[in-house]
This record gives structure tokens, sequence and C-alpha cells, in this order.
């Protein structure tokens, strides 16, 4: 009898971890074809198809898709544009939020309640809704440069940039972290005479570490990953143009397939990489993004 | 809280003022500046001002009416039928460019029905728009369940202690951390008629018995293809919003229920199901918001067709603010679609409210 119940629990576990991995294989089958495709010339690519070889690095295995897809566009600055894209908002991000948070943790200032009510009543206005009059507005902006004064901000990095430096879910996540550090600490800070921003760059800053975490790898997501639409309205020439909207250059009649996934590897894998490495930050992240209710 | 507040204006405003001010201008201003663009024929290169039309762009996309069409009839009054027995009508035009109905001046059909003998066709000013509004909310209503109940069932998959259960969490993860643009040329590959890897699967899990599909370009199946891609890739992100829900009930409810011996399913029906409450809500929130947002699937599967079946409102706002540079056009879509997004919102603000 014994025995009888030890056999059913194995294979009560044998099913669970059946269960779990024909899950799994739905969630990975696209990614593991997109880079196994990569390595194979277009012929045999399309022929695998029919068969458990689609998802092999099986027959004539080369680099050459990567060769010819960098052949076909300037894949190098399109990386270079979104990575200098991401790290300057990402930067320029944590630095404004959470300045703007400490004000509103521990300061007290007339129009405070004021502004953090209209902050907050951003977090419902989704950018798909101001894309266009955005866009309009943009293309009117004076902006100061090298050779003197010129009019709009089309086709640069600043419109890439300086419009999503600050947004009210990053402001929220600093605001809900600074609220549960111990207010003794900058007391006393203020007590030994501690200037306001030596209090922020000195005490406060130095304990965020896992919120900076939270929010960069949120900002870093949108800059890299999602940014399609802005800057496909807002960016023509292929000196600015990020990687997203880059893919353009594989569109064409005749799709080369090989060269196409050659060049969603090269694009995806970095970010895959990052998140292997810091599964648990990014998960938590997002996890956070849900709880602001 | 106050006793750690200093009064300090100079400093809270030095603070906050450079990120307030960008907040301001490239959100704010905007937001109101759609509104004010969606009363004027404002278009994005232009020689003449912009003018005043009031609602015209609002009346230009919501216009509807229903127009009945008599049947054709002989001289001998009967009424004639085409070589299939269908009943012959006149067609919509001679209503819309007739002099005597200057109210429907410029609509089209949008679609029809037979009533008795007559035709009930509903004209539109912009079928386009219409199609487009449909095709989102359609998007909304079938990915809600799918995308949202499938998280749930992948949550109480990863909620279970045995070895190793990370690793299916990462994977499951996975996809939300690639582009959503990367994923729908991956996917527009998969789905692809002939050689495509969908198509294959299937044939071969049937052992042949599965006729290949065009899934992109027919018109029944390019949405709900679209749909089922978007669900899957955002499936691991509402997974981890229900997860922490899950962990968030309290172990000492589930222990009463195995004392009291209850079973699993009335385990998930009594004590699971209520404590998700709120993250149902949130779930079903996000969802419906981000549906309303629809774009780069459609740019990049099917630049909206085949024949607007796959039109969704961001798609439009774009291709007519962005693509045929009608600036004032796009800004009322977007007005409308603000309009949606808040009355959703306002659901989820009575959803949620505290019970007293």
């Amino acid at each position: 009898m014994a025995t009888v119940t030890s056999d059913n629990r194995g294979l009560r576990l044998a099913v669970r971890y059946l269960v779990l991995i024909l899950v799994g294989l739905i969630f990975l089958f696209p990614l593991v074809f997109m880079v196994v495709s990569s390595l194979k010339p277009d012929q045999q690519l399309l022929a695998d198809t029919s068969s458990i070889r689609a998802f092999l690095p099986v027959g004539d295995i080369s680099l050459d898709n990567y060769v010819k897809a960098f052949e076909r566009a300037p894949i190098g600055r399109f990386m270079l544009n979104s990575v200098f894209v991401t790290v300057v908002t990402v930067g320029a991000s944590i630095v404004l939020c959470s300045l703007a948070a400490f004000s509103f943790v521990f300061l007290e200032w007339k129009g405070r309640n004021v502004l953090l009510t209209v902050i907050v009543a951003t977090l419902i206005i989704p950018f798909e809704t101001i894309a266009v009059p955005l866009l309009l507005f943009v293309s009117k902006l004076p902006w100061i440069g090298l050779d003197g004064l010129e009019i709009g901000w089309l086709n640069t990095y600043r419109v890439q940039i300086i419009p999503w430096m600050v947004d009210a879910l990053t402001i929220f996540l600093f605001v809900q972290f600074f609220k549960d550090l111990p207010g003794e600490l900058i007391e006393a800070a203020r007590v030994e005479g501690a200037s306001w921003f030596l209090i922020y760059r000195k005490i406060v800053m130095p304990l965020s570490g896992p919120v900076v975490a939270t929010a960069a790898i949120l900002k870093s997501l949108t800059m890299y990953n999602n940014q399609y639409l802005w800057p496909l309205i807002v960016v023509q020439d292929e000196a600015h143009r990020p990687v997203m909207v880059g893919l353009g250059y594989f569109f064409q009649l005749q799709i080369a397939w090989g060269e196409v996934m050659a060049y969603l590897t090269l694009i995806s894998v970095p970010v895959i990489a990052f998140y292997l490495v810091l599964q648990r930050a990014f998960i938590s992240s997002i996890a956070s993004t849900g709880v602001k209710g | 809280m106050s006793s750690k507040l200093t009064r300090s204006n100079r400093a809270g405003w030095l603070f906050a003022l450079p990120g307030f001010s960008l907040l301001f201008l490239f959100i704010i201003v905007p937001f109101f500046f759609a509104f004010w663009l969606s009363l004027t024929n404002q278009r994005l290169v232009s020689p003449n001002q912009a003018e005043f039309v009031g609602l015209q762009n609002y009346s230009n996309l919501l216009g509807l009416a229903v127009v009945t069409l008599e049947p054709e009839r002989d001289d001998a009054g009967e009424i004639v039928r085409d070589d299939d027995g269908e009943i012959e009508y006149p067609r919509v035009r001679t209503i819309t460019r007739n002099k005597e109905f200057p109210q429907y001046r410029g609509m089209g059909e949008w679609f029809r029905w037979q009533w008795g003998d007559t035709a009930k066709v509903v004209i539109a000013s912009d079928v386009l728009f219409m199609k487009a509004l449909v095709n989102t909310l359609a998007f909304a209503l079938f990915i809600v369940p799918v995308q949202g109940g499938g998280a749930l069932l992948l949550a109480l998959l990863i909620n279970q202690k045995l070895r190793g259960i990370n690793v299916f969490r990462t994977v499951y993860f996975m996809p939300v951390v690639i582009s959503i643009v990367v994923i729908s040329l991956l996917w527009r590959f998969i789905y692809s008629g002939n050689d495509g890897l969908l198509n294959n699967i299937l044939e071969v899990l049937t052992f042949g018995a599965f006729t290949p599909i065009d899934w992109l370009g027919r018109t029944d199946t390019a949405l709900g293809s679209i749909i089922a891609m978007s669900a899957w890739q955002g499936m691991g992100f509402h997974m981890v919003i229900w997860l922490a829900g899950l962990q968030a009930i309290s172990p000492t409810l589930y222990e009463a229920a195995a004392i009291e011996g209850a079973s699993k399913w009335q385990t998930f029906r009594y004590i699971t199901w209520p404590g998700l409450r709120n993250t149902a809500v949130l779930v079903l929130i996000v969802i419906t918001m981000q549906s309303f947002a629809v774009f780069a699937q459609v740019d990049v599967m099917t630049n909206g067709g085949p024949l607007d079946s796959t039109q969704t409102l961001v798609f439009q706002t774009v291709e007519r603010g962005y693509g045929k540079q009608d600036i004032s056009g796009g800004a009322t879509i977007s007005v409308i679609l603000f309009l949606m997004v808040l009355t959703i919102s306002a659901i989820q603000g009575y959803l949620t409210r505290e019970r007293k």
C-alpha cells in the first residue's frame, strides 16, 4: 500500500513538471526559432520550418546573415543611437525624479500638494494620446545650440531624450521609497547644519539603491525596447534613428528572413542577457508598477 | 510625518522645479493642446493660419445614420432579383449624393442588414474611424479574458513549491523583456501562409489534417492573430502581478480551509479568488489600457489591412496626424481615445473604492 502512494506521488510530480515544461515551450519556441534561424541560409530556413529542425542549429550553419545584415543597414549606428538615448534619458530621469520626490517627501513648501496632485493626475494620460500634438509642438520649439538659435527639434537626439526624462511613475516610485526611509537620519543631519542638497546627495541617495535599480530597469526597457511610435514620427534621418525603427530597412518585397532574424537576435540578445543576470530585479520592478493602486 | 517636514519654500521649489517643468512642457501642455487642436483645422506644415472650426472634426468622425433602401421594382411593380435570387437595391450613393438629403452628404456605407423587403444601411461620416473604433474595442474585449485568465493560470502554476520553479518563472516572463516590435516581426514569419511555422506545427500536430491558413492575410483571422500574439507576449507581465496578489493572501486562511476539509476548487473559489479581487481589477484595467494603445503590432504586421480589418484608433491617429499631416484630425481621435481611457479609470475607481 505504501509503495502505491509513493508511486502515485512520483507520477503526480512528473505530471506537474511535464505541464510546466510544455507551457515553457510555448513561451520559448519563437525565441529559439529566432536565434537558430539567424544562423541558416534562407533556403534552408524555409525548408526547416516543416520539421523539428526549425529549432535546431543543424545543417549549413554560419554567421553569413549577420554579415549581410550589417551590409544592408547601418546597424552599428542604430545601436549606438539607441544606447546613447537610453543611457542619457535613464541618468537624467533618476536625478530629476529623485530630486522632485525628495522635495515632496522631506520639504514643506507652498504649492507642494497642488504640484503632487497634478503629477499623479498625469499618470492616466497615455503617451499615444499626446503624440500628435507633441509632434506639432516639438516641430516649432526653439533650441540654442552651437550654431546659434534654431527652430524645430525634428531629427535630433534631444527630441528622443528630453520629453522622456520625467514621468509620473518614476517620481511616484521614489516618493514611495523615500517615505519609508528613517526620518530621524534627515533630522539629525539638519541639526548638524547640513544643506538639503548635501542630505539628498550624501544620505538619501546612497540608501536608495533598490529604487534606483527599479527605476533604471523600467526606464531602460521603455527607452530601448518600446520606443517605436515616437521616433517613427520625429526622426526621419538615418543618423539619429534607433534600432527598433531601423527594422524598416528589412521590409522589402522579398523579405530576407535570415537577415531579419539576425537583426532581431542582435538587438534582443543584450536585453535578454541583462534580464537573465538581473532577473530578480527585473521581475520585482514590474511587480512594483502593479502595486501602485 | 509632519515632524520631519521642514518649511523651506526656496529649496522645495528648487528641487521640484526642473522635473516638474519638463513634465509640464511635454505632457501637460500637449495634453491640453490636443483639445484645442481638435477644434481647429491645423495641419503639420501649412502656409495658412489654422482656423477655429468648432466641433466640425468631431461630427466628421462620429456622424452616423441609418437609411432604408426600398427594393428596385420593375415596371410591373415586381421586386427585381439578381441571378442568385437576392433582392436588388439602389446604390447607397443615390442617397448620400442626393441634393434632397444634405444631412447624408459625404457619408459612406459601414454595414447593412435585411429588414423584410427593405435593406437597412448604417452610413457613417468616417467609416474607417468606425472600423478602427470597433477593432480597438474588440481587441480589448478579447484580450482581457485570454491574457488575464492565461496569466492567472500561469501564476497558479508558478505558485507551487517545487524544486527549480524559478527557472519556469524566468522562462514565462522572457517575452516581456523583448520589444513588441521584434516580437511582431518574428510572428509575422510564424503566421505566414506558406512555410509559416504555425501552419507547419498545426499540420504535424493534426497529422496533416490541417489546411494552412494565411493568418495575417485574411479579414477573419488577422485581428485575432494579432490579439493572440499580444496576449502571448504580455502574459508573463500579468503573471507577476497576479503572483504578488496570490502571495499577499494570508496562509492562515488556507490552513483553516484545510482543517475544514475544503476541496481544491472550494479553496480557490472561497479563499483565493476573493483575496485577488483588487488584483483582478488592476489586471483588467491595465490590459484594457494597453489594448487601447495598440500600434506597433499593427504597423509592423499588417499596416491596418487586409481591408482595414486590423485598423486601430492609435494607428489612425498616427496615419492622419503624421502620415497625412492632418494634425487636427489626429488630435480629435486622441481626445476621443483619452475620454475612453478616462471612463475606464473611473470604472476602476468605482470597483476598488473603499467599502464601509
